[in-house]
């Protein structure tokens, strides 16, 4: 077997072309002015959602390791690159940068001690920090306190977003097929039977988590720099919990689930956008039923896989019945 | 010196608050290994329900007091018989999950209900007498020591009910070991939904004390107070009856202590600050022991 | 000079205690066996020789490629030392296929970077295709390369247990601790057990040390036989040796032995 035919080079053509083509076409909609604003901003919050539900379903879903404080990397992303653009009046680049390297560096050093705890306790210790970061960022003037920042340049225009979601969903996919990817899923799956077979839990706990924080940090900076104001109060337990019921709801441990719970509960956000308490008690109620009756998530722990893996099943049956009929 | 003893009264009346509804977070996790996100919700309910006998029912605190824990138990049981009951044998974390949804539904159920501003308690339930200490440097309001008096009062009962009577017993029995208790014939379903009226029942009381001692009320009241005293209750070791008493005081008198020294807008990061440190140190909580689990 | 070697290895949990005073050697390329009652200590041992659990006193040593003793013994360095290990109750990685639980065998044979990975680089591509290719012979050798992307929890009984043991030899282990291969396994499949067994074993250079219950496996392929009693060794030997000692017949059959003979 040739090195390139792991590749499946067939397989990557074709979704590089629908990827361009997509690209392309919604471009062109948006300059055209076909989209209505609602919609457009829609798209973008969207795809700000689906980097940070696919960021924490790396760190939740793939790794096992339950994070309820991803709102605290992405305020950190978003006061970084809102800061090294409006502050220091710099370009985007500079400013996604910052946000990348900041949110990496928080990750590592909240990931190295709370990521030694176990269950309930490393949520509630990531909770922890996400509140005082937000605490922290409230009481710092420089950034506004908790009146927040305003006037951050509008940077993330259609092609930022959509290739950031793209290559988000790519990297972190790619991740996941590699042996580093397989050790964080092993770690779920079991951890004492991995590190039976040489997997270094704490060091995969941590990576899954500096990884998972760093992509919503940059989620963060594209959302400061489409917003143009900024404040704690956006990043709050609430937020996290959002992303969480995305990734839930989707599918823990699959990242077309992850995507495909975005999308859906971004419809049922749109529909009850003017009724607050209803959004919130129709996720509550989500959320309640998934982990009662299918904790799995819709798309369950394989994704699109397991969808496949039935399909080709149900035909083999057919097949099989088909054969005995004509035998 | 006053400045000290003051800080200290208030913080003691904090500190009751938190002691109470630290003690239905720790007996929930000692009995079933749940952190019931949804606790300080069920404080909020308490006061709302308080809120509701004293200004349309005209009744007076002490009867609104105990119908809002009585209402608070029920409320308990409810939920632990509908949301955490199925999830028993899942996952911690599908069980956190779990929790976390029936927080969110009582607090945006409870403000799609009545209205998501804040409402005002009567404020003629709690005498407004004071004494003068330390030639006026010290207020000692009655409304304090009516919390701190309550609280203690609770507690004694709370003792009474876990060491002296039979459901008590079997509430420690399970927790210890639910297969043995079971064996011995200890209904462990009904000690859980025991516990869990206890805990919301104390939940209840604290919301009812302080929606009249502050006055002001609304439906995410729960959230801070709530996460607090769950930080509260692991630092004084969760599971840990006694703890949780020592560790809602403990924390609010810090608190109090925070915001005195002109930090208040630290103060929650504070708290969490706190909790950071004792769960990567001593986990089992200041007063906890330390168990090292057998693989 | 043994491969293993146990010296006066105690290990107590509060007040109780589970194995006290145990030393025992095995050779290089022998197989042993650990039996005894239910409780008597066994899965405590292999998980003192995994690093599991640490001593309370006296110290495990290997002399593998490199000297390993108890304070190096770590449970995520047991692999790259080359000791590997099953588990009583199949710890398998459930949602994974047969191909992938193997591949976490390979975990430490692996190399390319995280940035190889993210953008599926020479060094990614290169390391997957060598990896699966000595995943895939490995299945092959073990029956199991037909199910190779079958979910592991999809697996009948027996074939679990196989791939556990498959994914134990990715590591490519010197010393194999084998917790209870056979149980619940018919005597059918326990006699091709004790022949793959014995064919694992000079395949792949092993040392093999076992757990077991059923005693016509034990007795069949075991070079040496360690018996345990309530957390004590009370006999090491042959089979032959095992099977006469009298401290063993009165561990396994209570008192009236004694009374029979006497």
């Amino acid at each position: 077997m040739k090195n390139l035919e792991m590749l499946n080079i067939k397989n990557i053509i074709i979704k590089l072309i629908l990827i361009i083509l997509f690209y392309f076409i919604s471009s062109f909609m948006l300059e055209q002015g076909i989209i209505p604003p609602h919609i457009e901003s829609n798209m973008f919050f969207i795809g700000i959602n689906i980097i940070l539900a696919v960021s924490l379903n790396l760190i939740n879903g793939f790794t096992g390791q339950f994070s309820l404080g991803h709102a605290g990397f992405m305020a950190l992303g978003a006061y970084a690159s809102a800061a090294v653009t409006s502050i220091y009046g710099k370009d985007f680049v500079f400013g996604i940068l910052a946000a990348a390297v900041i949110t990496a560096i928080a990750g590592l050093i909240i990931g190295i001690p709370t990521l030694r705890l176990k269950g309930d306790y490393l949520a509630i210790a990531t909770l922890g920090f996400a509140e005082i970061i937000k605490v922290l960022l409230e009481n710092y003037e420089k950034f506004g306190g908790a009146a927040g920042m305003s006037d951050i340049p509008f940077y993330t225009t259609w092609p930022w977003l959509y290739f950031s979601v793209i290559i988000t969903i790519v990297l972190i996919s790619n991740f996941i097929k590699s042996y580093q990817g397989r050790a964080c899923i092993a770690i779920r799956e079991d951890e004492i039977a991995a590190e039976a077979m040489g997997v270094n839990t704490t060091y995969y706990k941590v990576l899954a988590f500096v990884i998972g924080a760093t992509f919503a940090g940059i989620a963060g900076a594209l959302y400061a720099n489409r917003i143009y104001y900024i404040k704690p109060g956006d990043f709050s337990f609430m937020k996290s919990i959002d992303i969480l019921v995305m990734v839930v709801f989707g599918g823990i441990g699959s990242v077309s689930g992850a995507v495909v719970g975005t999308l859906i509960l971004a419809v049922i956000s749109t529909a009850l956008q003017d009724a607050m308490e209803y959004r919130m008690l129709i996720y509550a109620f989500i959320l309640a039923i998934i982990m009662i009756y299918r904790p799995q998530g819709i798309l369950g722990k394989n994704g699109f896989k397991s969808i496949k893996r039935r399909v080709r099943k149900l035909f083999k049956k057919e097949e099989k019945a088909n054969a005995s009929i004509k035998g | 010196m006053e400045g000290f003893v003051q800080q200290l009264i208030n913080g003691v009346s904090l500190g009751s608050i938190y002691a109470l509804i630290a003690l239905g977070y720790t007996m929930v996790y000692g009995i079933i290994n749940l952190i019931n996100f949804a606790h300080g919700d069920v404080y909020m309910v308490g006061a709302y329900v308080g809120f509701y006998l004293t200004t349309s029912m005209g009744l007076g605190f002490i009867p609104s007091l105990i119908l809002s824990m009585v209402v608070c138990a029920l409320l308990g049981v409810v939920i632990e018989k509908l949301a955490y009951k199925p999830i028993r044998k899942s996952s911690r974390i599908a069980a956190l999950t779990t929790a976390i949804a029936v927080s969110l539904i009582l607090e945006y159920g409870m403000m799609a209900w009545v209205g998501a501003e804040t409402k005002t308690f009567r404020s003629d339930l709690l005498p407004k007498t004071s004494i003068s200490l330390f030639d006026g440097n010290v207020i000692l309001e009655a409304k304090n020591i009516y919390i701190i008096a309550i609280t203690i009062i609770l507690m004694i009962l709370l003792q009474f009910i876990v060491y002296k009577t039979k459901v008590g017993k079997s509430m420690r029995a399970v927790s210890q070991d639910k297969e043995a208790a079971e064996l011995m014939g200890i209904n462990s379903d009904r000690t859980i939904s025991f516990t869990f009226a206890i805990g919301s029942a104390l939940a209840g009381a604290a919301g009812v004390m302080v929606g009249a001692y502050y006055n002001s009320i609304h439906p995410l009241m729960g959230m801070a107070p709530g996460l607090k005293a769950f930080i509260a209750a692991v630092i004084g070791g969760i599971g840990i009856i006694p703890g949780a008493v020592f560790g809602g005081f403990f924390l609010g008198i810090i608190e109090t202590f925070v915001s005195f020294a002109g930090a208040s807008t630290y103060k929650d990061a504070v708290a969490f600050l706190i909790l950071i440190v004792i769960l990567i140190i001593k986990p089992s909580g200041l007063l906890g022991k330390n168990v090292k689990e057998k693989v | 000079m043994p491969v293993l070697k146990v010296k006066d290895l105690t290990k107590s949990f509060g007040g109780i205690v589970a194995v006290s005073n145990i030393s025992m050697e095995v050779e290089k390329g022998q197989i042993a066996g650990v039996i005894g009652p239910n409780g008597a200590g066994k899965t405590t041992l292999f998980n003192l020789l995994t690093g599991i659990y640490k001593p309370t006193s006296g110290e495990v040593e290997y002399n593998l490629d490199r000297k390993v003793t108890t304070r190096q013994l770590k449970p995520y360095k047991t692999a790259a030392y080359g000791i590997s290990r099953t588990f009583q109750n199949i710890r398998l990685f459930k949602e994974m296929t047969v191909l992938e639980n193997v591949l976490i065998g390979y975990h430490n044979n692996f190399n390319y970077s995280v940035f190889s990975s993210f953008f599926r680089l020479p060094g990614f591509l290169k390391g997957e295709r060598k990896a699966r290719e000595e995943a895939l012979e490995l299945l092959k050798v073990m029956g199991l390369y037909n199910k190779k992307d079958e979910l592991a929890k999809n697996l009948p009984y027996g074939e679990q247990r196989k791939l556990e043991i498959a994914r134990a030899l990715a590591t490519k282990p010197q010393v194999l601790l084998l917790d209870e291969p056979a149980a619940g396994m018919n005597p059918q499949e326990t006699n091709e057990l004790t022949q793959l067994i014995r064919k694992l074993r000079k395949d792949f250079n092993l040392t093999i040390i076992l757990i077991e219950h059923d005693m016509s496996l034990v007795m069949d392929i075991c070079e040496k036989i360690f018996v345990f009693d309530y957390g004590k060794l009370i006999a090491k030997g042959t089979p032959l040796e095992v099977q006469n000692n009298p401290e063993v017949i009165k561990a396994y059959l209570g008192e009236e032995e004694e009374h029979a003979t006497a």
